[in-house]
């Protein structure tokens, strides 16, 4: 009977959680269109949620093309059709593998970044003195931080996939001496405009949760180090889940 | 001051290798490097059968894509599907008395249309239909006539491979 009440009430707790975060993305897009005006403080968010992400994705994008290229040629070389090294791992990276752990990157590096700055800012008082001084932080904090991350996250998944893609072809091409030539033209023909929008299209909305996620796992997080410290772990962990599972609704509603 | 400016350098050197990223991932990855929206002619043909034929096939002519497939249609009079082909304005002499077949590439790759030329003088200009056309070759058909024409008739063996030669080019022989 405890277990059944204790997994109702865990239910509850979820549902006001997901309630009170669709209202808070509500809250920030209602004030999307002020907050554009200011575009030095978004400028300033992208370099925070984008350039400096930028090491670890373009390291992680090069070994996660290496591997691709290790292993997508071990398997092609048992059906014996190595030249299509390139169009099997464009099409997984660009449609699955790009935008995904690139999320999930984004989440580890930029998301933990935004909420326990934003986290400090409440434990420190400093959102209720903005409020004192009339300055919504909303508008001043939380929105370009969101903003920013929206922004980078389809740039960052694009360099991503395009620096992969580089690995494979090294692998595929100078180590196991595929036909430059026929990897690229295999390529070609058989990845679609569609392709790459939908690579994009997902990077855009994990880019809208996972900001969404840290601003708001930020903004409301205990004013205590224990929980700033707990915000920071939910927002990579309800990022990870949250990406897994709006990857496949987005390819169900997209393929 | 002089912080401020590395920060924007950098953020700026992001957005710039992003949209790098994506215009490679647009231009080099995928396949664009023939847009139908280009300078060039429509001809039209008449197919009995397209079978897999897809908006967008390339159209070629020795193997060297000469254009796209723009639009297909059925005509509701003829019962016949309508192939519209874009044909880029660098070939604009292909004589008219030249025949479209519909390919298939490899084993499992996609339709296309090929063009074999005639020898007529008179050359194919915008609007002008293709007369000579060899409808897809739709494998079921192929099988079905293989198979039933075999059951049926139960001739001697000499006789059975003929038959069965000729059940399998019937779809191939030129419509019209």
């Amino acid at each position: 009977m405890t277990l059944l009440r204790e997994i109702l009430s865990g239910m509850g707790d979820f549902l006001a959680r997901a309630g009170a975060m669709t209202r808070f993305l509500g809250r920030l897009l209602w004030i999307t269109p002020a907050g554009l005006l200011r575009p030095r403080l978004i400028a300033d968010q992208v370099y925070n949620a984008g350039a400096l992400s930028l090491a670890i994705i373009m390291t992680s994008g090069l070994f996660v093309g290496l591997v691709m290229g290790l292993q997508g040629h071990d398997l092609l070389a048992r059906i014996g059709s190595e030249e299509s090294l390139g169009t099997g791992a464009a099409l997984t990276l660009l449609k699955e593998l790009g935008p995904v752990v690139t999320a999930l990157l984004f989440a580890g590096r930029a998301g933990t970044a935004l909420a326990s700055e934003i986290g400090l800012m409440r434990a420190t008082d400093q959102l209720t003195a903005m409020d004192i001084m009339a300055v919504d932080p909303m508008k001043r904090v939380v929105l370009p931080r969101f903003l920013g991350g929206v922004i980078s996250m389809p740039l960052l998944t694009a360099i991503f996939v395009m620096v992969s893609i580089f690995g494979v072809q090294l692998i595929g091409v100078q180590y196991f001496g595929i036909d430059r030539g026929q990897f690229w033209s295999e390529m070609r023909s058989f990845v679609e405009l569609s392709d790459v929008t939908e690579g994009l299209i997902k990077g855009l909305v994990f880019g809208i949760a996972c900001s969404l996620i840290a601003v708001f796992e930020g903004y409301n997080a205990e004013p205590t180090a224990e929980g700033v410290g707990r915000a920071t772990t939910r927002t990579v962990v309800v990022s990870a889940v949250a990406t897994l599972v709006l990857d496949y609704i987005v390819t169900a509603i997209l393929l | 001051m002089r912080q401020n400016r590395a920060i924007d350098v950098s953020t700026g050197l992001f957005v710039l290798l992003g949209v790098a990223a994506i215009l490679f991932l647009v231009t080099q990855i995928s396949n664009r490097e023939f847009s139908s929206s280009g300078k060039g002619y429509d001809v039209v043909a008449q197919f009995d059968n397209v079978g897999g034929l897809k908006v967008g096939a390339p159209v070629k002519m020795a193997g060297v894509t000469i254009g796209r497939v723009v639009g297909i249609g059925y005509d509701m009079k003829l019962f016949k599907a309508i192939v519209h082909l874009g044909i880029d304005a660098r070939y604009d002499e292909i004589p008219d008395d030249s025949d479209a077949s519909i390919y298939t590439a490899g084993l499992l790759g996609g339709q296309y249309i090929g063009i074999e030329p005639g020898g007529s003088e008179v050359y194919l200009a915008d609007g002008s239909q293709v007369e000579f056309v060899q409808n897809a070759i739709v494998l079921e058909n192929l099988i079905s006539k293989y198979l039933f024409g075999q059951a049926i008739k139960e001739p001697p063996p000499g006789q059975a491979t003929d038959e069965a030669a000729s059940a399998a080019e019937t779809p191939a022989t030129p419509g019209q």
